[in-house]
């Protein structure tokens, strides 16, 4: 394998939080910070641009060390090859949408009348020509988007940094932003990091994705095996399994307090075992036989979630399970309430907790 | 949980305690607001009625026990304020409170109705504005007389001897502003020794001119004599014998509006009076002219 | 209470509270001027107002305050930006010496100048030793004096502007490619820009007010140092009606300038 475009070890320390994250991104290819909101992702985006140093650790752009503390060395942000479109855009409010492109070549030495055109360009590129001469304020919050995206390009950078691109736009024109983001991030030539708490705009724009939690990497890879094979709570939740950790035993994995839940495939040692809220089964009492794969669960909380019923259990086994308006009718799912679950082995995956 | 809107507590909230519906509240609210704008404008009037003028004057009882107030040119300060503790332990219970200020600002107040006693003016011209405008009571006095003096570091560095050496290229002069007595008296003694001086400055009051030469700005200036004797030793006052020709007269008059007239006669007496006399040629004043 | 505001507002609904004192705010700032008004002698303004020295104070007084504005522009928004921007060691205290000049009594900020910039002040006398320049007594001694008091207006102006900008403009400036200082020409200042316009018309009208520092400093002489202030003092010694001319004159000159200016500049659009 060929060494990556972007390699980086980003060591952040702030009162009470240290951010150690490595990270290596090849050239075309787009990863995904994805974490919940504290998590260092933004603070390794800014370590990314040049905008927060690092602590330790080192951060390598295309051969070119950037920053690395123990070596003194530390690459000031104007100096770096780097496209940065900002949460909010940050577009310059006293400029209009072409020099707000134009700043980023201007600064390269582009004569102005080469940056205007430069900019005018990238402009057409983003379906944005006949908003050249608007100022920020006078442009939706999708055309500032594309502004910005803009404006980040027409640098030419090696690395292009998202933050949060889409989380300002309303959700109908995000759905047409994230497709025409989607298309230039294909055409970008360099590395790509976009750090988003959203999983649906992680996984439809990044190649691989690097999950965060608590400033460390829990989890990355594609999304298929993110998502078919989450590894902590978090990732769980986001791509809407129950996530149970226990000790895999032929064709069970242990949950502890003598209940299991069975699954398909031969499996041993600690073990990682998700299924589906819709795969729980309830009951309203004690199903004969079988005892080891049903679990007394405490119903929590019951609400609607699309066609079906959440409900909340707690219990030994915390899980979410979905049921149908049918079949909660015989339940009289109420807080409070006693019921049974079970999960029947082919709706079930368990996987090594080890790599 | 309770749906907000199915909640009859909720749903009638607003309008059970809205501002504008709710008679008792409303009332009581603009009360409060109707109390604070007077308590705001008895609190403004007061603070008005402070700095003003005491319009409540005691009737003068010939007594020589009260207050005198003196409105005198500021060159008087230290004089008058030696002759006020003087007057004030000849006659214990009595108190002197000067106002010592220009003397054209001190006749605008005058004229402004500001409640004084006596009046000391630094010049003839001013004294005219009080009693042109019917503020004195009898005919002014002249009590003491000043005059110019070249007002040069300690030392003399400059070696100046008389106005002509201050016509000296390169060297920098500081005059009072024509407007101001000592300006004017400058004026006249430089025409009358037929000197033409170009200043760095005409400063608007012989003070200012004064601190041009102790701050070492200017080499010489036109002072009165008391100016250049109150700054003592960093100053050498240069005698001339123009200044003969450019004297000023220090007129005193009682107030027709006086609060506390007998007092006030008092004090213009102590002024004229021997012991008066020898305070102010202490100071650096000449007696008036005449017999 | 209530219906009685309501019948009266047909729009916004002021606050009696708050009505009554800011009509008495603005009649005790605005009698002063009817009083100036009043003692005007209007026949006799023509004559006067050609009297010789009135233009010539004038102008000298609207070139200096000009300039102390220029030299507070130059030399206070980087000290602005500096105490918004730059965490430093006692910058508290550098921030309440900035105020100095608003609390210190004019002359005596005049009296401060000379001893420094004075012939027997250290800076003053190497001037005067090494240039032969002198700054006493000049027209440049009255263009120090004012933006020696009118500075802190500019800065405090400009500060509270920088404070209020979004500084990650500035970052995003950085990742474009500007440096520290293209950042400043090309993305702060344009964004405090109205801030510093605001600084900048409180400042040239402090300067153009000027008269204990510029008395004390540079001293009365026509045509060099006599601004217009000077000249209403002087005129006060003699003649309180060419005073109230001078006044008006100054009066009228300076709000034209910043009405104009404050259409133009501070509230935008």
């Amino acid at each position: 394998m060929t060494a990556p475009l972007l390699d980086g070890h980003l060591v952040v320390d702030r009162a009470g939080f240290r951010l150690d994250v490595r990270l290596h991104v090849a050239a075309g290819e787009v990863v995904a910070l994805l974490g919940p909101n504290g998590a260092g992702k933004t603070t390794a985006l800014r370590a990314l641009a040049g905008l927060q140093p690092l602590d330790a650790g080192r951060l390598r752009l295309d051969s070119v060390v950037l920053d690395q503390p123990d070596a003194r060395r530390f690459v000031r942000p104007e100096r770096r090859p780097v496209g940065v479109v900002f949460q909010d855009y940050l577009l310059f409010p006293h400029l209009n949408a072409r020099d707000n492109v134009a700043f980023g070549p201007r600064r390269q030495g582009l004569p102005r009348r080469a940056a205007r055109e430069r900019a005018t360009a990238w402009l057409d590129r983003v379906g944005l020509a006949a908003q050249a001469g608007r100022r920020p304020r006078q442009l939706s919050g999708g055309q500032a988007q594309r502004v910005a995206l803009a404006r980040a390009l027409a640098v030419h950078p090696a690395l292009l940094l998202l933050d949060e691109p889409l989380a300002a736009l309303d959700a109908r024109t995000r759905l047409d932003t994230r497709a025409e983001l989607h298309r230039h991030l294909a055409d970008h030539a360099g590395a790509a990091v976009l750090v988003t708490h959203d999983p649906l705009d992680a996984l439809a724009l990044a190649d691989r994705l690097v999950i965060v939690e608590d400033g460390r990497v829990v989890q990355e890879g594609d999304a298929a095996t993110v998502t078919t094979r989450p590894r902590t709570d978090y990732v769980a939740r986001l791509v809407g399994l129950n996530l149970h950790r226990g000790r895999a035993d032929g064709r069970h994995v242990h949950l502890g307090d003598g209940f299991a839940v069975p699954t398909a495939h031969q499996l041993d040692g600690d073990a990682f075992v998700v299924f589906a809220p819709t795969a729980v089964t309830l009951h309203p009492h004690r199903p004969d036989g079988d005892a080891p794969h049903t679990w007394p669960a405490t119903v929590a909380g019951v609400h609607r979630h699309g066609d079906h019923l959440r409900v909340q259990l707690t219990g030994a086994v915390s899980t979410v399970a979905d049921v149908t308006p049918a079949a909660a009718a015989g339940l009289r799912l109420l807080p409070g309430q006693q019921v049974w679950a079970s999960v029947a082995a082919g709706d079930t995956r368990a996987y090594p907790v080890g790599p | 949980m309770t749906h907000p809107a199915t909640d009859p507590h909720r749903a009638a909230h607003p309008v059970a305690t809205g501002p504008t519906t709710d008679p008792h509240r409303g009332g009581g609210a603009g009360g409060r607001r109707v109390r604070t704008v007077v308590g705001l404008l008895t609190a403004v009037s007061l603070v008005l009625a402070g700095c003003g003028v005491d319009s409540t004057r005691p009737a003068d009882d010939g007594d020589l026990t009260g207050p005198v107030t003196v409105f005198a040119a500021a060159s008087l300060t230290e004089p008058f304020t030696t002759l006020g503790r003087r007057y004030e332990a000849e006659h214990p219970g009595s108190t002197v409170t000067f106002n010592f200020a220009g003397s054209s600002a001190l006749a605008t107040q005058i004229t402004q109705g500001a409640p004084a006693d006596v009046f000391a003016s630094a010049a003839p011209r001013n004294m005219a504005t009080v009693t042109d405008a019917g503020h004195a009571a009898g005919t002014p006095t002249v009590f003491a007389r000043n005059q110019l003096v070249i007002a040069v570091p300690q030392g003399n560095p400059q070696r100046l001897a008389g106005l002509a050496d201050l016509t000296r290229p390169g060297l920098k002069v500081a005059l009072c502003a024509a407007q101001v007595p000592c300006g004017a008296a400058a004026t006249t003694a430089l025409d009358r020794a037929g000197v033409r001086v170009t200043p760095v400055t005409l400063e608007q009051d012989v003070k200012g001119t004064l601190a041009k030469v102790k701050l070492g700005e200017v080499d010489a200036a036109l002072v009165y004599r008391t100016d250049a004797r109150s700054a003592d030793r960093e100053i050498d006052g240069i005698e001339f014998p123009e200044s003969a020709q450019a004297v000023n007269d220090y007129p005193i008059v009682v107030l027709a509006d006086a609060p506390h007239p007998t007092a006030a006669r008092a004090f213009v007496e102590l002024v004229h009076s021997a012991a008066g006399r020898t305070v102010l040629t202490d100071a650096g004043f000449q007696p008036p002219a005449g017999p | 209470m209530t219906t009685r505001t309501r019948r009266r507002g047909t729009g916004q609904r002021v606050p009696v509270a708050l009505l009554v004192p800011a009509a008495l705010g603005l009649l005790f700032l605005v009698l002063p001027l009817g009083g100036l008004l009043l003692r005007t002698p209007w026949t006799a303004l023509g004559p006067r107002l050609t009297a010789p020295g009135v233009l010539t104070a004038l102008r000298l007084s609207v070139q200096c305050a000009t300039l102390a504005t220029l030299l507070c522009l130059a030399l206070g928004v980087p000290l602005a930006w500096l105490l918004a921007r730059v965490e430093f060691p006692g910058r508290r205290w550098v921030r309440a010496l900035v105020t100095v000049p608003l609390v210190l009594p004019p002359v005596v900020g005049g009296v401060a100048l000379l001893l420094v910039f004075g012939r027997r002040g250290p800076v003053g006398g190497w001037l005067d030793a090494t240039f032969g320049v002198t700054l006493p007594f000049t027209t440049t001694g009255v263009v120090l004096a004012e933006a020696f008091v009118a500075m802190p207006f500019l800065i405090i102006a400009v500060e509270g502007a920088l404070r209020g900008v979004d500084h990650r403009y500035e970052e995003a400036a950085a990742t474009l490619g500007a440096g520290r200082w293209t950042t400043f020409t090309r993305v702060t200042l344009p964004l405090v820009a109205p801030g510093v316009a605001a600084g900048a018309v409180l400042c040239w009208a402090r300067a153009l007010g000027e008269f204990g520092a510029t008395i004390t400093f540079a001293g009365n002489y026509p045509g060099r140092t006599q601004t217009m202030p000077l000249a209403v003092y002087l005129a006060l010694e003699t003649d309180v009606e060419a005073a109230v001319v001078l006044s008006l004159v100054l009066l009228t000159v300076s709000v034209l300038i910043l009405a104009g200016l404050r259409d133009r500049w501070i509230t935008g659009p």
